[in-house]
């Protein structure tokens, strides 16, 4: 049992937080043919798009309502109705997500009467779906804005079910937290399709910011779940929720069309995995595929062999809370000790992690802790970098953003294949750090017991 | 607010920026304040564009006053260098709460800087305003002013909220934001005759230590770099420097300005990149500096040093330019690179197949034409699909550009560099132009483009997504070739303004109809040119070619 804190001081220093309208950007982007758009001023959605071409290294479409001063005072009907006009003539999308910045909550503009008065003034717009979310930038952080994203898109664009007789079995919908990469999500479409089931992805990273090349140039996303897909989605037997974020998305589910969820509050480490394994045999009927029984056992070898490595690790984690449940959990299972975890929002999975204190902090916070802890493996995104050289620690990266390493998108988490590979890839970086700055030498041991870790000595 | 905005109105009279002297005087007044497009625009705002114009002050502490979006959405994103303290890469900011809204953030904001000169002791706080505390009245200049007193330290205010407008006018705020608080409020240990200014550069990749050893050799103290590797107390004390040289022609043209008038400064604008760039640069700051009371003998020494360097770059590049030789480049840059860099790429040999003009000004794009001849092919916002047309058809055989649009080069496995603010290598000075040219040739003859052309084993040879595409554009030009008519159709159907969707017939209808010829008279008349004002360019090109068209007819 954890007890979750929440920093005290007045500013916010190296932070680890992101905003919440780039969040839901992010969800809409797994939708085919959509264009997001962000109401506020231009900077908002400069700021997001140039963050996210660096992590995704993909060309990545987003729009702005550009509100000057004059609009933020008087409202922005004309510049949401100018903005959603413009780009339907021009990039012909197939839907626009909007999500509000804390420039228009200050305003209070009602973007939902906005699409209302707008769709009644132009007959070219009357039936473009447009989903609104808000999302202000002065509440909650980037996993919130997917979260309340998901929801609102399950809420307003799946069709409730004529009659349950009709559902489906072999369908089933999954609601994917945004601490999975597209990687992790072909590993899923893999793992549920050899099960003989088909699996709707909402949203679906996969099929727009995986890397793969288009068959056109389009201003909107190149793939994804498109629409009518979404609309059918009440149809599936099953809806598998991954992150506690993706509970209110599923409970929207369930309760417009009757579909029941699974919530996998974890997908990677073995028993996670053991519970998805007996979850999809249950619903399809077929008993798991020899190729996951291997890849069982190879995670276990994995985990026995980086157990050696792994143990007794003190560990620094900065992530969105379901990243933090993921890894700070897979590393306790294998002896790692969290001593160190700072998130960037509430959850409900914060008081359930493996640690005494998680506070809700910058990375200020993270550096501070993990040097009066003296922790020996930092994970965080990219902007943990100056830190972890600070601290002369070793530094995995993970989550959004990872701009100065490459395969960001591929990371691979979920599925006892991706605990292999991020076992492998962790303790691999924990031996190199060894052999370069903890090699024994004749006065190692000098000063006798007294001496604690061998990082002392550096 | 009414102090900004008479900020705002002074930097928009700036007699110094070309673009502003080509405008009538409603026009300017009207200044730089061109209605962005909601749905159409790009590019950053005015918090942005002063924070990437100051934030390469490396002793200074940047702090966002703001919601998270601000700073955690942006901190530590750019490539500039610094040769000692990495307090300006540290992220502060306010991440003010729904309280603060309701509240205000001046607390939170004064609390702020208190801890942030209680941890960092950092030289200066600069405080970075946003839209939402400036919506809800946060007074800045208050705090600033109250901070100051208090714990006896610069702290500065840069007033430049995001929804006043784009990236170059808070570049501009920026500058009048350290001239009124910063510039002349310190005095230099000691000075010497050797004395300059650099404004509007700002090291990225380090390319400042590109040249600053050859203004060493020289004996020219870079008195202040603005803003890049710079440090506070030399902004602060720059004032006394001899001369001054402008870089980036639109960024800062403010403060070079208002430094000669202020001060005394002359100031010339000039740019270290290319070979024949940077000896006109060295030698126009020999000059000034001469002017100013430095010996003569600084000239010799200069051409002494500018022949020596230009026989070590060209000796180097030479080796290149059997390799270039027929090879095309697509230039897509604005402001000050795009003739600059015109100039570099012609000295390697390279021959240029088009250049966008988006955010250069009038003279830049006459420099332009200048170094390129009358054959020069301006681009300007040409679509994704159409850049990738133009190399897809061969007609280049490397893209250069920022990188945003590097996508649509790579996707088209087409070699791409990048020359903007994100690049990782440095191109100034000699030894930059040396390194341009070993990176184009490195890129141009990377064995990896033939892979990644080769056809999928699945793929029949010839059926694949890019010769379809190529099969389809060719059989749509056949097919307008057969038919005049249509021809003619698709012809005026050529968007000339994107931002109103104004099409070429409609605008040729109305200058033939209201003997228009002005810009602002086809404005009028179809709205054109009226978002942006991007197209005001072409829309002068069709004015002009419809005026040629009648007076062929009238000479008949």
């Amino acid at each position: 049992m954890a007890t979750v804190t929440v920093s005290k001081k007045a500013c916010a220093v190296n932070p680890l937080k992101m905003s919440q309208p780039i969040g839901g950007a992010l969800a809409f982007m797994g939708l085919r043919g959509a264009m997001p758009l962000l109401h506020g001023s231009q900077g908002c959605t400069s700021f997001g798009l140039v963050l996210l071409t660096r992590h995704f290294k993909e060309a990545i479409p987003m729009q702005t309502t550009a509100m000057g001063e004059v609009a933020t005072v008087l409202g922005g009907y004309e510049n949401v109705e100018q903005a959603v006009l413009n780009i339907y003539n021009r990039a012909k999308p197939e839907i626009i997500g909007i999500c509000s910045t804390g420039v228009t909550e200050t305003k209070g503009d009602d973007v939902e009467g906005y699409i209302k008065l707008m769709r009644e003034k132009h007959a070219a717009v009357a039936n473009l779906p447009i989903v609104y979310v808000s999302t202000p930038d002065f509440k909650d952080a980037f996993q919130d804005g997917w979260e309340k994203t998901v929801a609102r898109i399950v809420e307003t664009m799946v069709d409730a079910p004529k009659s349950a007789a009709r559902r489906d079995p072999t369908k089933v919908n999954v609601l994917p937290g945004c601490h999975l990469t597209p990687g992790d999500l072909d590993e899923l479409r893999t793992i549920i399709e050899d099960f003989g089931l088909e699996p709707t992805f909402l949203p679906d990273l996969a099929g727009s910011l995986d890397g793969h090349i288009p068959e056109d140039f389009t201003p909107t996303t190149i793939g994804g779940v498109g629409v009518e897909e979404i609309s059918m989605m009440g149809q599936a037997g099953w809806t598998i929720a991954i992150g506690a974020q993706m509970r209110r998305a599923a409970e929207a589910m369930q309760q417009k069309t009757g579909v029941p969820f699974m919530l996998f509050e974890r997908l990677c480490g073995l028993e996670a995995n053991d519970a998805l394994m007996a979850f999809l045999a249950e619903i399809s009927g077929r008993p798991a595929p020899m190729k996951y029984r291997r890849q069982r056992g190879q995670l276990v070898d994995a985990m026995l062999d980086g157990h050696f490595h792994i143990g007794g690790c003190k560990l620094a984690v900065g992530a969105e809370p379901d990243l933090l449940n993921e890894v700070g959990g897979l590393l306790t299972e294998m002896g790692a000790q969290l001593l160190v975890a700072v998130t960037t929002t509430q959850s409900s999975v914060l008081e359930r992690l493996p640690t005494e204190e998680v506070l809700i902090g910058d990375l200020e916070d993270l550096e501070n802790l993990a040097r009066a802890k003296d922790c020996d493996l930092m994970i965080t995104h990219s902007h943990g970098r100056q830190a972890a050289s600070r601290l002369k620690i070793p530094f995995f990266r993970m989550g959004i953003p990872m701009f100065d390493r490459l395969g960001g998108a591929h990371q691979l988490m979920v599925g006892y294949r991706g605990a292999r590979e991020l076992i492998f890839d962790i303790s691999n970086l924990l031996m190199a750090d060894h052999e370069e700055n903890h090699e024994p030498t004749p006065d190692t041991w000098l000063e006798g017991v007294s001496s604690s870790h061998p990082t002392a000595a550096h | 607010m009414s102090a900004l905005s008479a900020t705002i109105q002074d930097v928009f009279n700036e007699p110094g920026c070309g673009k502003n002297a080509n405008k009538s005087e409603a026009e300017r007044k009207k200044g730089c304040t061109k209605q962005l497009q909601p749905g159409g625009a790009a590019g950053g705002c005015a918090f942005d564009g002063a924070k990437i114009a100051l934030q390469p002050l490396t002793d200074v502490a940047h702090l966002v006053h703001g919601p998270i979006a601000c700073e955690g959405n942006s901190w530590d994103n750019r490539g500039a260098k610094s040769s000692g303290s990495t307090l300006w890469r540290t992220g502060f900011t306010t991440d003010i709460n729904e309280t603060d809204v309701v509240f205000g953030g001046e607390k939170r904001l004064f609390k702020s800087i208190r801890e942030i000169i209680e941890k960092y002791d950092p030289q200066a706080v600069f405080v970075y305003q946003t839209c939402v505390p400036a919506m809800i009245g946060d007074d800045i200049d208050a705090v600033c002013k109250a901070a100051r007193e208090k714990f006896g330290k610069p702290v500065i205010p840069i007033n430049s909220p995001g929804f006043v407008g784009p990236k170059n006018l808070g570049n501009k705020l920026a500058g009048e934001a350290l001239l009124q608080h910063v510039i002349g409020t310190e005095e230099p240990e000691y000075t010497t005759p050797y004395d300059l200014n650099i404004i509007g550069e700002y090291n990225l990749s380090g390319e400042l230590w590109q040249v600053k050893p050859l203004l060493d050799e020289l004996g020219i103290r870079i008195m202040a770099c603005i803003s890049g590797d710079g440090k506070y107390k030399e902004v602060a004390s720059s004032h006394r420097a001899k001369a001054a040289m402008m870089v980036c022609s639109k960024a800062m043209i403010n403060i070079a300005r208002k430094m000669e008038e202020r001060y005394g400064i002359p100031f010339f604008e000039g740019s270290f990149y290319g070979i024949e760039d940077s000896s006109d640069s060295l030698r126009e700051i020999a000059r000034m500096l001469i002017e100013r009371g430095a010996p003569a003998e600084l000239m010799d020494r200069t051409e002494a040093l500018i022949a020596r360097e230009e026989t070590k770059a060209w000796s180097a590049i030479a080796k290149y330019k059997p390799r270039f030789k027929g090879k095309k480049v697509l230039l897509i840059t604005g402001g000050v690179k795009s003739w600059s860099v015109v100039a570099a790429l012609q000295e390697a040999g390279l021959e240029l197949v088009g250049t966008s003009v988006k955010k250069s000004t009038k003279e830049d794009k006459e420099r332009i034409k200048e170094l390129m001849g009358q054959d020069a092919h301006m681009i300007e916002d040409m679509t994704p699909r159409e850049i990738y047309k133009m190399l897809k058809d061969a007609r280049a055989d490397i893209m250069l550009s920022g990188g945003r649009s590097q996508f649509i080069a790579l996707k088209a496995s087409m070699p791409w560099l990048d020359i903007n603010q994100e690049r990782h290598h440095a191109y100034m000075g000699y030894v930059g132009m040396v390194k341009l040219v070993e990176e184009i040739d490195k890129a141009l003859y990377n064995p990896v483009w033939a892979q990644v052309r080769k056809p999928a084993p699945w793929e029949k040879s010839g059926d694949n997504w890019q010769t379809r595409a190529m099969a389809q554009a060719e059989a749509e030009a056949a097919g307008l070739a057969a038919d005049p008519v249509k021809a003619e159709q698709v012809r005026r159907a050529k968007k000339i303004c994107n931002c109103k969707s104004v099409e070429l017939g409609v605008i040729e209808d109305a200058i033939v109809a209201n003997n228009l010829t002005t810009v602002e008279g086809v404005r009028e008349a179809t709205n054109a040119s009226g978002g942006c004002g991007a197209c005001a360019v072409r829309i002068e090109g069709v004015l002009a070619e419809l005026a040629s068209a009648s007076h062929a007819i009238a000479a008949e």
